[in-house]
């Protein structure tokens, strides 16, 4: 079941410089959102308030359940995913980099297996699962991030530039990666991308534009 | 130049013939840094997860204080320890000085900082990005810790690695608190100052020798364990 997530009156502040600005949305549970604007606009900041990686200086997000509020958790953390810019591999191999997720949920060995298998296979990843994670190249890193994050199966999944620095090829295929997961899941889908094209086809052109940590449009 | 010539092959006659003393003191000096070792790494470890994991008041100092110990001058921790296990002392009643016990106690304060120091910078040096994606992936706080300990495994080891050569190598601290009795205390270090002084070159030589190899294992051990933390075969165990 995807969340809705409503973020009312954000507010972030690093050394004394404003990020994030009285930012209010409401994102309904399954949508899929672009949130766009310049380097420094707040767009990480926020998935990272969205993703309760960090708190808000002011302003508080409700996530919801239908019409049930979710108290705040590691039970509510474990709804949630993000994909940050620098996936952060574990030093083991591509299997247990993806299969931690689901180790940390005490899923059971069998069922890690397939679910891992799968995810692998999501991404193109399956010949390299006996590889050490740390020696894939960045396309292949950021594909590894993303079975990561896939594997658990979240409810809102937030990513935050995830074809950034990629060569087209790698591009491509983490873009179609992210529309099938759009067109078959039942996620709340939140990207921060500077490309207008990858708008279009991951949010039917639903966009946030940050400015200053402000929200300009939405 | 030949008494130096005779030391060395009467040296090695007493390594390769196994000899009763010198075993007995090889064995002894293995026991007591092995056990320094483990009750430093018991001790520091934890003290190097704290600092490599926790933000806490007055962290810094502790970091300054536990790098400061690393250069610990061993006279002065036999001193200190001679005065706290001396029969006038506040520690007297335990009957530790002059026992193979108080050089463990000797060893593990010289090798605690070490371990605790390098171990917690190991930990400290850990990409955030790691924590962040144990975070991210659901992780609960001990499990983020867990995660940032395991990637800091090698060098963990690397921080026991060099205690080892520090405790191996120690002389002065073992001679105040140990006394160099004969078949109780005498460890390698200690033997090889006393037969110089005694002129028995053949012993001390041998132990010299022993002694550098010694010391040539543990540094390549500290450079198996760097190279191998970079290779396929080192992925540590994941649960």
């Amino acid at each position: 079941m995807a969340l809705t997530l409503s973020a009312l009156n954000l507010g972030k502040v690093y050394q004394g410089q404003p990020v994030l600005n009285d930012f209010s949305y409401r994102f309904e549970a399954g949508g899929a959102y672009a949130v766009m604007g310049p380097n420094g606009s707040g767009k990480s900041t926020l998935l990272r308030i969205l993703a309760l990686l960090e708190p808000p200086d002011t302003g508080v997000v409700q996530y919801l359940a239908g019409s049930v509020i979710l108290p705040p958790g590691l039970d509510l953390r474990r709804r949630l995913a993000l994909l940050l810019p620098n996936v952060g591999v574990f030093n083991t191999t591509v299997f247990n980099n993806v299969a931690y997720g689901l180790k940390v949920r005490g899923v059971p060995w069998e069922e890690v297996e397939v679910r891992v298998r799968r995810a692998l296979e999501a991404v193109g990843l399956c010949h390299k699962e006996r590889q050490r994670a740390v020696t894939l190249s960045s396309g292949e890193t950021k594909r590894l991030g993303l079975a990561r994050v896939l594997v658990i199966a979240p409810e809102v999944l937030l990513l935050d530039e995830p074809t950034a620095s990629l060569d087209p090829a790698n591009m491509e295929l983490v873009e179609d990666i992210i529309l099938r997961v759009k067109d078959q899941r039942k996620t709340t889908l939140i990207v921060a991308t500077h490309d207008h094209a990858q708008v279009e086809r991951w949010a039917g052109g639903r966009r946030l534009y940050l400015d200053r940590g402000k929200l300009l449009t939405g | 130049m030949d008494s130096i010539i005779q030391g060395f092959s009467q040296a090695f006659w007493l390594i390769v013939s196994g000899d009763r003393e010198l075993c007995r003191i090889i064995l002894l000096s293995l026991g007591v840094s092995g056990g320094a070792l483990a009750l430093a790494a018991l001790l520091g470890l934890p003290v190097a997860a704290l600092t490599g994991l926790k933000r806490f008041p007055l962290r810094g100092a502790v970091v300054s204080l536990l790098q400061t110990g690393m250069g610990l001058p061993p006279v002065v921790v036999g001193l200190l320890l001679y005065m706290l296990l001396s029969r006038q002392g506040p520690l007297g009643f335990l009957e530790l000085l002059y026992t193979p016990g108080a050089m463990i106690l000797a060893q593990t304060i010289l090798a605690l900082p070490i371990v605790a120091s390098l171990a917690g910078a190991a930990i400290m040096g850990v990409d955030p990005a790691v924590k962040q994606a144990a975070v991210t992936l659901g992780a609960t706080p001990r499990q983020q810790s867990f995660t940032v300990i395991r990637e800091a495994g090698y060098g963990i080891m690397a921080a026991i690695i060099a205690a080892a050569g520090r405790v191996m190598a120690e002389v002065g601290a073992v001679l105040m608190v140990g006394g160099n009795i004969a078949g109780y205390t005498r460890v390698m270090t200690t033997t090889i100052a006393l037969e110089t002084d005694k002129g028995n070159f053949e012993l001390a030589i041998a132990l010299g020798v022993i002694l550098l190899a010694l010391s040539l294992v543990i540094s390549l051990l500290l450079r198996v364990v760097q190279q191998w933390g970079k290779t396929e075969a080192a992925l540590i165990p994941w649960p």
